[in-house]
């Protein structure tokens, strides 16, 4: 019998094994959308099945949640991938043997997530979360420009020192868990682990999860840990921005939020809570105010994304069943909107052929149906209603609000910051003279609608289903 | 008890005239091997006196700048020098001035002897003179810090500050393998090196006005001021090889209420290992390069850093063993 | 004492002396040597471990930091200097000195911290794990302040001799664990081997200060 969660993984690495082997790009662009395809399916038979805990595997409400959203993006980002990076060669960005290695190496990426997501070792966790980034490493650097090595050089040093941090305070949450567990893997087990919280020590817990939140939070792009964030979503290929954006930082959060739910078993250690808040507005804030002066439309849209990580990590460190909802919620919005835009940018940098803002204007005269969902999706990230983005957004204020009036200016404050960055920019792109080249875009506009209509949807209505899976997944977190 | 007194003033007395015997022996021995290495005759191992008894026939030339500072330099460098060297237990570990020989009050001495020479060598007003002083102190505010946190180390790991004390328990643990005294042994030997202008730090072979640490500080000195310097200098060499042998390899030392016979083992063990210390040192020299003096302050901060390492460590260990 | 933990202790502290080392070098040289030292004392380590602990697995740890890490990636990322004519010296962004002053007082934090926090545990685990920290800031620190492409890759592997260090000390760690980090090492490498090259293919240079100028936002 096999499980869903061993779908989950092991076709995307089955998958990236067979790309590798197939030369022609087009079979590897096919071959990609279907394995992706295959992989949303599985994670959406884990959505309906029973969970699951074992000594290496746990599948529980919360990370069903991640993984939902992950093979989701996955399966819409390959679909994007397909028709967008066949233009790439036709400009002669990219070889042909650059697209196979490139396919491949999406399937590799987003089992290496699914590792992740799915492991209950913080071991396997720890592996996967590092195989995925140093494959978008790779990815960042695809292009082999001045820019694009630099930037995944800068991604790579970062990551780097991320991940040795991390893997420092893995070590200090088994060192704290072995007198309770015993050698050996067990104390390596997050389930394990979470049951003993309460018998570990205190000290060493509070050193761990300083570690990690450093570690895992450079992944998130916390702000002042955010450095890799832009360079790398403007050097490297559209549908790469898509998923780090959308499912990378998520991943790295999913794991910083599993150490968070450790560390609060244990009364006596510290709490969480305020160092969460405290960077997450950090990240929020200055993310809003550096929105204004980026040129680079791929780069102004990484800065907006550490503003939304920030306003997540915010609410997640309020904690408690309505804000760990909200903030979920956010997250899932988010993904789902911010993986949008950047589909719409990549149309728009083949429109246009840059991606710099003083060179998009006017597209509403050249590119109207182009024009009018990119400005949809720029109208959803900043957080109007209809939009599912508005509702968490909501949610999160208004909960805050409940429990602190004052600290809810700060992520107000914030939000409207960068809602001023983005009605300013929507407009110069939108309206004007249009001013350089007019290309015909070939990428396929499938998965943009797509998810323009799923956050439209969830703006307008939210199945109580899924309210309720997502409340079970915020009383998990705590 | 009044003869046990007395016996322990000779034994006292023999240690300081043996140091001052064989200390020129020992520059004679690293100058022989560094000669030897470098497939020259070399000077005759008895040159260093040679040297000396010529220098206190010679006529003493002092400028017409010197005030009276430069001429009592010579005679309070040598002094303190000479008591400090007394102070380091060299054949036994029980001898008369034992008791105050403190690893604190032998950087003391020490350094009062480098302030003076400093001041010597800035009284006449040449400038090579100032150069020698002022890279002297650059070298000093480095060493001696080191010096202290080596100091330092020894006493947390042996319990006292006292030089006997202390090479009474490496005598008691010999193979206790410990990270912060390897560490403090190295950063000893840096500040050895340094402390007696050795390469790469100096090189008292020559007198090139670019790198010249000691030797540009002394050169207004002539006949025997220059000599007692000289003097001082040889028994500061032996000086520091003895610290390190009576700290890193107290073996065959004498106990404290050894008689003549355990002395005359000590005496020899200790002498063998003093002309063995010298001839590794002309080793040391021969195999590497004098250094830049800008890059002085990076080596003896080795010396610092190991010394602050072994510190720490030292504290760490004992917490472990508490 | 036992002499064991002696030996392990002694072994931990010749890795952070050759830490020091790696700040206090001028030359990219001197640096690959004072690396292979520091990456052949972990291999020594481990295999102390290995054999004190009866953990048998370890043994292919020490194997690969002492072929890999010892070895082979000095000799490669010296031919690579040699091969593309770098600059023989390493580029600082501060001096010697406060290098190796900022590693002193990185090191007295670990030591502080880990003693601090972890006053329950036994007190040989928590030795091991203030000098690894120690080593891994130290690597860290390596990263930050010397510019040159070779020597920040020598930063960064020297953090995870630290870790590995650190994974040694925790006693009854699953192998899973060492194995993935020696792999991921191996991929780390091949991601900075790619970089180094195509570095020098767009720059003659594997000076990052050279990238810096190529900023997006000031284009």
């Amino acid at each position: 019998m096999i499980h869903a969660y061993q779908l989950v993984v092991l076709v995307p690495y089955a998958a990236a094994l067979i790309l590798v082997a197939f030369p022609g790009y087009r079979v590897g662009a096919i071959g990609n959308v279907l394995a992706s395809a295959v992989t949303f399916g599985a994670g959406l038979w884990l959505m309906v099945g029973d969970g699951q805990v074992g000594e290496y595997v746990i599948v529980d409400e919360f990370n069903i949640v991640f993984i939902a959203i992950n093979t989701l993006v996955g399966f819409t980002t390959a679909l994007f991938s397909a028709s967008y990076i066949g233009h790439e060669i036709e400009t002669g960005r990219l070889s042909p043997l650059y697209v196979r290695f490139y396919h491949a190496m999406f399937q590799a990426m987003m089992g290496s997530m699914n590792v992740a997501l799915v492991a209950n070792n913080i071991g396997v966790m720890w592996v996967g979360l590092e195989l995925a980034t140093l494959i978008t490493v790779v990815m960042v650097g695809l292009y082999r420009t001045p820019q694009a090595i630099e930037a995944a050089w800068k991604y790579f040093i970062l990551a780097s020192v991320g991940i040795s941090l991390a893997f420092f305070g893995t070590i200090l949450i088994y060192l704290a868990g072995q007198p309770a567990l015993g050698e050996g893997a067990p104390a390596m087990t997050w389930s394990l682990l979470q049951a003993a919280a309460a018998q570990m020590d205190p000290g060493i817990l509070d050193l761990a999860f300083i570690f990690l939140l450093i570690g895992y939070g450079t992944k998130v792009g916390l702000a002042p840990l955010h450095a890799w964030l832009p360079d790398a979503h403007a050097e490297g290929p559209t549908p790469i921005s898509a998923v780090l954006s959308g499912l990378l930082l998520n991943v790295a959060l999913y794991a910083l939020l599993r150490f968070k739910m450790l560390v609060a078993g244990q009364p006596q250690a510290l709490d969480p809570g305020p160092i969460m808040i405290v960077m997450g507005l950090v990240s929020l804030i200055f993310a809003a105010f550096m929105l204004y002066q980026r040129r680079d439309i791929k780069r102004f849209f990484a800065y907006s994304s550490i503003e939304h990580m920030g306003l997540i990590v915010f609410a997640f460190g309020m904690g408690g069943p309505l804000a760990n909802f909200a903030g979920l919620l956010h997250m899932a919005m988010h993904s789902l909107t911010k993986s949008g835009i950047f589909f719409a940018v990549g149309h728009i940098a083949q429109a246009k052929g840059t991606q710099r803002f003083a060179e998009i204007t006017g597209l509403s005269v050249t590119h109207p149906r182009l024009a009018v969902a990119f400005a949809l999706a720029v109208l959803a990230i900043a957080g109007l209603p209809p939009f599912g983005v508005f509702t968490s957004e909501f949610l999160i204020l208004t909960t805050t609000f409940a429990r602190e009036p004052w600290l809810a200016l700060l992520p107000a404050f914030g939000l409207l910051v960068g809602f001023g960055a983005l009605l300013m920019r929507l407009q110069g792109t939108i309206f004007g003279e249009p001013v350089g080249p007019a290309h015909r875009v070939d990428a396929s506009s499938v998965p943009m609608v797509l998810h323009l209509l799923l956050v439209f949807a969830a703006g307008i209505f939210l199945p109580p289903a899924l309210v309720a899976w997502f409340q079970r997944a915020a009383e998990l977190l705590g | 008890m009044t003869g046990d007194l007395v016996v322990q003033f000779l034994a006292q007395g023999a240690q300081m005239t043996f140091v001052l015997l064989i200390a020129p022996l020992a520059v004679g021995i690293v100058r022989r091997v560094k000669a030897r290495l470098m497939r020259r005759q070399g000077p005759p191992l008895l040159q260093a006196y040679f040297d000396l008894a010529k220098l206190l026939r010679k006529e003493s030339v002092i400028a017409e700048t010197a005030s009276w500072l430069f001429r009592s330099a010579p005679y309070l460098i040598f002094a303190l020098t000479w008591v400090a060297a007394a102070l380091v237990p060299s054949f036994a570990s029980g001898l008369m001035f034992n008791w105050a020989a403190d690893v604190v009050a032998l950087v003391a001495l020490l350094g009062a002897a480098r302030a003076l020479l400093a001041l010597a060598g800035m009284d006449v007003g040449t400038s090579f003179g100032g150069i020698g002083s002022s890279r002297e102190m650059m070298i000093a505010t480095l060493a001696e810090p080191a010096m202290m946190l080596i100091v330092l180390t020894l006493a947390i790991a042996a319990g006292t500050t006292r030089l006997a004390g202390v090479a009474d328990f490496f005598i008691a643990e010999p193979f206790a393998v410990r990270v912060s005294l390897a560490l403090s042994l190295i950063a000893l030997i840096i500040v050895a090196l340094a402390e007696n202008a050795r390469i790469p730090v100096d090189n008292p072979a020559t007198h090139l006005e670019l790198t010249m640490v000691h030797e540009a500080m002394v050169l207004e000195y002539s006949g025997r001021h220059l000599a007692l310097i000289e003097a001082a200098s040889h028994l500061k060499l032996v000086l520091y090889i003895s610290l390190l042998i009576c700290l890193f390899a107290p073996f065959g030392m004498a106990p404290a209420n050894a008689g003549v016979a355990g002395w005359a083992i000590g005496l020899a063990a200790w002498s063998v290992k003093l002309l063995i210390g010298a001839a590794l040192l002309g080793v040391w020299e021969i195999s590497i390069a004098k250094m830049r003096v800008f890059r002085l302050p990076d080596f003896v901060g080795i010396a610092f850093v190991f010394g602050f390492l072994a510190i720490l460590l030292a504290f760490l260990t004992r917490g472990v063993l508490a | 004492m036992n002499q064991a933990y002696e030996i392990s202790h002694l072994l931990a502290g010749a890795m952070l002396v050759t830490s020091f080392a790696l700040l206090y070098q001028e030359r990219i040289a001197a640096v690959l040597n004072a690396f292979a030292a520091q990456s052949i004392t972990l291999a020594l380590a481990v295999a102390w471990a290995a054999w004190s602990d009866h953990r048998p697995d370890l043994f292919i740890t020490a194997l690969i930091a002492l072929t890999l890490k010892g070895i082979i990636i000095p000799l490669a990322l010296r031919r690579t200097v040699e091969r593309l004519g770098i600059h023989r010296e390493v580029e600082k962004v501060v001096g010697v000195g406060v290098a190796l002053l900022v590693g002193l007082a990185l090191t007295g934090l670990a030591q502080a911290l880990v003693v601090k926090v972890a006053s329950g545990t036994p007190s040989h685990a928590r030795e091991a794990l203030a000098l690894a920290l120690a080593i891994v800031l130290l690597g860290f620190l390596m990263m930050i302040v010397r510019r040159n492409a070779v020597t920040q890759i020598v930063g960064f592997m020297s953090m995870e001799n630290g870790l590995i260090l650190a994974a040694t000390g925790a006693r009854g760690m699953p192998l899973v664990v060492e194995v993935s980090v020696a792999f991921s090492v191996l991929i780390a490498l091949f991601v900075f081997a790619v970089f180094v090259f195509r570095i020098r293919e767009r720059f003659d240079t594997i000076d990052i200060e050279a990238l810096d100028r190529m900023r997006g936002d000031r284009r």
